[in-house]
């Protein structure tokens, strides 16, 4: 019987083999992932030990929006965000079973300290026997900015759905970004679970998604704001300014019955107008014309070269809830379709953010960066560790030319066109409206685009108005979302 | 280890095989060497973990240490009176980790949460280690030669099944976990499971060491193997469908795995045919599909092995000692002072998880080697055993140990599916304690009598043990 024990003997050596194999991949190969609260939120243990360790700052021109404060309670620190709503999609939150949010889970790695990059400071901590810090992030957000576009928001009610993005143009840098309705994270993240268990199961419940950054999360047809694109083709395939094109009041569609016409059934004009005079006043029929010559894969093409398509180029707030939501064009467009989609309906739709790029596109002569909202690492003593470059989306979007014809036009919009509202004494505006049907019964959304000053701009806004609840004739780009964008610019520009 | 233990000498028994030729010293001194050293593992570790919760040694360090070492000693004098000759390295190992369990113990009573409020799991197991001693004692002082056992191979079987049926009976059985398989008599409670696992090594040794020529006998030939032949498939249908039954109405996987494996094992050593080894695996395959197909318990266990952080995965349990054990890394929070109460039913089948998260890698390595080193004592005690019942028992025995420690540690560390079995000797748990003391008994008395020198064949009369020599010539 000694071969088979001898045999067993070595089956039992497998298994006690397999199992130290094992048991070293899950406490040394699997143990990084199994204890970060990014990928496994609900791991307590290391929430309860994030609990009871000083956790960086975030940090907008010098000043915390979200910080750690000692605490006497069950643990030793409590997370406070000082501005609570107002930042409460950019900082996200951070919770002991809830999961991270926004920034907090983004950069959660430099804030607990444990970042590659903040390993010297680490070690000179383990060595002078201090408490471990963890490293502070400075965001691209310009203070003032976030107010105006937050105040703007609120003032239209604290249950306003929309959203406001502001980019500069030159760098990519997100000066402000702010979802409507917001939520406080002071909410999750303080030490009664229970509480704040409930108020996380609230705002999931609440059907206006309160959670949601719409900045990012949430494509719309961008309706009259597309007319840009539209107008960058134009300009990149033949057309001037001041080429005529169809005016009117209706532009009947081939392969249907039916007609496009303008806004109210207006009419814009004589039956030939100016491109510039057509944007003024944003013609559906002049842009559905255009269209309809252009074909729709000009029009994707122009779409996907300010970043329609694309979800890659925006991971700062990447949660277990948040990612950013690819901006489309549409596809198997018909040739009716084409004249729709030239006028931002049909399925076109675009995050806010994507607006905003096209915009800050146009005003750095073509030239689309990508937008980044982590300015800088910093160390527990706020010496800067690492500065975030920008980047280059798409380095010719439209050739400069092309950009310098359509800001003139832009300009002009805001000068006699629809977007008056913007106007800044001492300053040019370049902005663009738009209204988007989405259903019949629904209101429509406000929309506007903008940057200033027109040469040089320093900012480049997007606005969204989803849903105001104020009537639905009053629902317009220029009256709605063009003062909000106009107070960010004047918050940039100090104006 | 297995070196020191032996000492090549130069007396030579005729006609021995290569193992045999050697004489074996007692070694008791070292014994109690490696005692001492297993009861600063034990006790130091109780110590560790009051400093660790409460900042203090436990008030009671010197009472628990006293009453540890006393039983530890008791164990060890036996032994010497008793089982001279006995493998030595058995009782420490034992004895480091049921003091390392009594420290994981303790410390999940401290703990805050997570755990029967006010309860003192680690007294009431100290009293069950020392009911498991004095099972240890009696079985050693009792039982002078394992053969007697024999005689007892169908009692032993019966006796087993009558155990593990009684769980069903209504009245003293009872669900807990959602396995049927304890039973409770006034006060007390215990799972008769694990005394049945002694129980039936005892059987199927017997058994098998008389059927074994018959069962060896080849039938078919496929692809290098002898299977068995068709008739003599009765005894191991009969056992599969005991596991099945466990299974299917005490809703016990671990339980029905081991009893299987043992008895398959057993199989294969006795009668020496890989053969048997396919119809088994076939067997356990099938068992295993039907099993899946037909309880939503083993489904659960599958799923929430194959993807525990799904939505809806029921695995809570393993996915916090997944997280506990990676907290702890290479070399643990310390004693005392991560949560390991955090994971549901710490203190027993998720007591390796809290080991992990407490003492590291470090700690699960070295306590996997110490099961790995008590799995071959055993081994090896079958191997030089001189009797083929012996080498049986000590097999199945030392398979009792490999395959629950394989199974509930595995389990815990998501390597097979989870599966509901004790650790050996560290988790809290009378019945499991008890049944492992005496497992421990029986395999010494095994090695007392393979490791004691045969009978001189040589013209003088022995100077020891004299009574049983035989003269030759």
């Amino acid at each position: 019987m000694n071969r088979p024990i001898r045999n067993l003997a070595i089956a039992c050596l497998v298994m006690f083999l397999a199992l130290m194999i094992n048991a070293t991949y899950l406490q040394y190969w699997q143990a990084g992932s199994l204890t970060s609260l990014t990928k496994h939120p609900d791991n307590v243990r290391v929430a309860d030990a994030a609990f009871d360790e000083p956790r960086g700052a975030i940090l907008v021109d010098g000043r915390a929006i979200a910080q750690s404060i000692k605490s006497s309670d069950r643990y030793k620190f409590l997370r406070t965000y000082p501005d609570g709503a107002e930042y409460a999609h950019i900082t996200g939150y951070f919770t002991r079973t809830l999961g991270l949010g926004g920034i907090e889970s983004g950069e959660n790695s430099v804030l607990t300290g444990d970042d590659p990059s903040l390993f010297v400071n680490k070690v000179i901590d383990l060595l002078g026997n201090a408490a471990p810090q963890g490293g502070n992030v400075t965001l691209t957000i310009n203070a003032n900015a976030q107010k105006a576009a937050f105040d703007g928001l609120r003032a239209l009610g604290p249950r306003v759905q929309g959203a406001v993005v502001a980019i500069e143009p030159a760098t990519g840098r997100i000066l402000a970004m702010v979802s409507s309705p917001s939520f406080s994270p002071n909410q999750l993240a303080g030490h009664d679970f229970t509480t704040a268990k409930s108020n996380y199961d609230r705002l999931l419940a609440d059907p206006l998604g309160p959670l949601n950054n719409r900045a990012i999360e949430q494509t719309l047809p961008p309706g009259s704001t597309f007319k840009l694109i539209t107008a960058a083709a134009a300009l990149s395939h033949g057309y001037t300014p001041n080429s005529m094109v169809l005016g009117g009041s209706s532009l009947k569609l081939p392969l249907t019955t039916k007609y496009l016409t303008n806004e109210n059934h207006n009419s814009c004009g004589p039956a030939k107008i100016t491109l510039t005079r057509a944007l003024d006043v944003s013609c559906n029929v002049a842009f559905g014309s255009i269209g309809l010559k252009l074909g729709a894969q000009v029009l994707a093409n122009q779409a996907a070269a300010f970043g329609f398509g694309r979800n890659d180029y925006f991971h700062d707030l990447d949660d277990q809830l948040t990612r950013l939501s690819a901006s489309e064009f549409g596809t198997n467009v018909d040739q009716p379709g084409a004249a729709l989609s030239a006028i931002g309906q049909l399925n076109v739709r675009a995050t806010p953010l994507q607006m905003a790029m096209v915009a800050a596109g146009i005003a750095n002569n073509g030239e689309v960066m990508q937008p980044y909202l982590v300015d800088e690492i910093r160390s527990s003593d706020l010496d800067v560790i690492k500065q975030i470059p920008s980047k280059v989306l798409t380095a010719h979007a439209i050739s400069a030319a092309v950009a310098r014809e359509l800001t003139q036009m832009m300009v002009s919009v805001v000068q006699q066109g629809t977007a008056t509202t913007a106007q800044i004494p001492g300053v040019q505006v370049a902005g663009k409206t738009g209204t988007a049907q989405s259903a019949p019964s629904r209101p429509p959304y406000a929309w506007f685009v903008s940057f200033a000053p027109a040469e040089s701009a320093q900012v480049a806004v997007a606005v969204l108005i989803q849903d105001a609840n104020v009537d639905r004739n009053q629902i317009s780009g220029s009256g709605l979302a063009a003062p909000i964008a106009k107070a960010v610019m004047r918050a940039v520009l100090k104006k | 280890m297995s070196r020191a233990g032996r000492t090549p000498t130069t007396k030579r028994a005729p006609g021995a095989g290569p193992l045999m030729e050697l004489v074996h010293r007692r070694r008791r001194g070292a014994e109690l060497y490696l005692l001492v050293l297993s009861l600063v593992v034990g006790v130091g570790a109780y110590a560790a973990v009051g400093l660790g919760v409460n900042g203090q040694v436990p008030a009671d360090l010197v009472k628990h240490g006293a009453w540890l070492a006393a039983l530890v000693v008791a164990a060890h004098v036996t032994i010497r009176y008793k089982a001279e000759y006995a493998d030595p390295v058995v009782l420490p190992i034992v004895s480091a980790l049921n003091g390392l369990g009594l420290a994981m113990i303790h410390r999940i009573d401290l703990a805050p949460t997570g755990h029967p409020v006010g309860s003192n799991f680690a007294a009431s197991q100290l009293v069950w280690m020392t009911l498991g001693v004095l099972g240890f004692i009696t079985v050693l002082t009792s039982l002078r030669d394992h053969r007697r056992l024999q005689s007892f191979t169908y009692t032993a079987g019966l006796a087993a099944i009558v155990l593990l049926l009684l769980p069903l009976l209504p009245g003293i059985g009872k669900t807990v976990n959602g396995a049927r398989i304890w039973i409770h008599l006034g006060p007390m409670s215990f799972q008769p499971g694990e005394i049945a696992k002694v129980l039936l090594v005892i059987a199927f040794a017997g058994y098998l060491v008389l059927h074994r020529d018959a069962l060896a006998l080849a039938g078919r030939r496929v692809l290098f193997v002898d299977l068995p032949r068709g008739r003599d498939l009765g005894p191991i249908l009969a056992m599969w469908l005991v596991s099945l039954g466990i299974l299917v109405f005490q809703n016990d996987l671990g339980s029905s795995l081991m009893f299987f494996g043992l008895f398959l094992v057993m199989l294969y050593v006795s009668t020496e045919r890989p053969g048997w080894l396919v119809v088994g695996g076939v067997l356990f395959a099938v068992g295993a599909y039907a099993g899946y197909v037909t309880t939503a318990h083993v489904q659960a266990r599958v799923h929430g092995w194959l993807d525990p952080f799904g939505k809806d995965s029921p695995s809570y349990q393993l996915v916090q000692a997944m997280y506990g054990m990676a907290w702890g890394g290479l070399t643990g929070r310390g004693l005392g002072q991560g949560s390991p109460q955090t994971t549901p039913i710490s203190w027993s089948d998720f007591i390796l998880p809290s080991l992990g998260e407490e003492l590291g890698l470090t700690g699960v390595i070295a306590i996997i080697l110490l099961y790995a080193l008590l799995v071959e004592r055993g081994l090896r005690t079958a191997l030089i055993c001189r009797d083929n019942f012996g080498k049986l028992v000590a097999a199945g025995l030392a398979t009792v140990f490999a395959l629950q420690v394989f199974v509930v540690v595995g389990g815990v560390t998501r390597l097979i599916p989870l599966t509901g079995l004790t650790t050996p000797f560290l988790s809290q748990g009378g019945s499991s304690l008890v049944a492992n003391w005496v497992i421990v008994a029986l395999l010494l008395r095994v090695s007392d009598a393979a490791r004691r020198p045969p009978p001189e064949f040589s013209d003088q009369p022995a100077d020891m043990d004299s009574t049983q020599v035989v003269m030759m010539r």
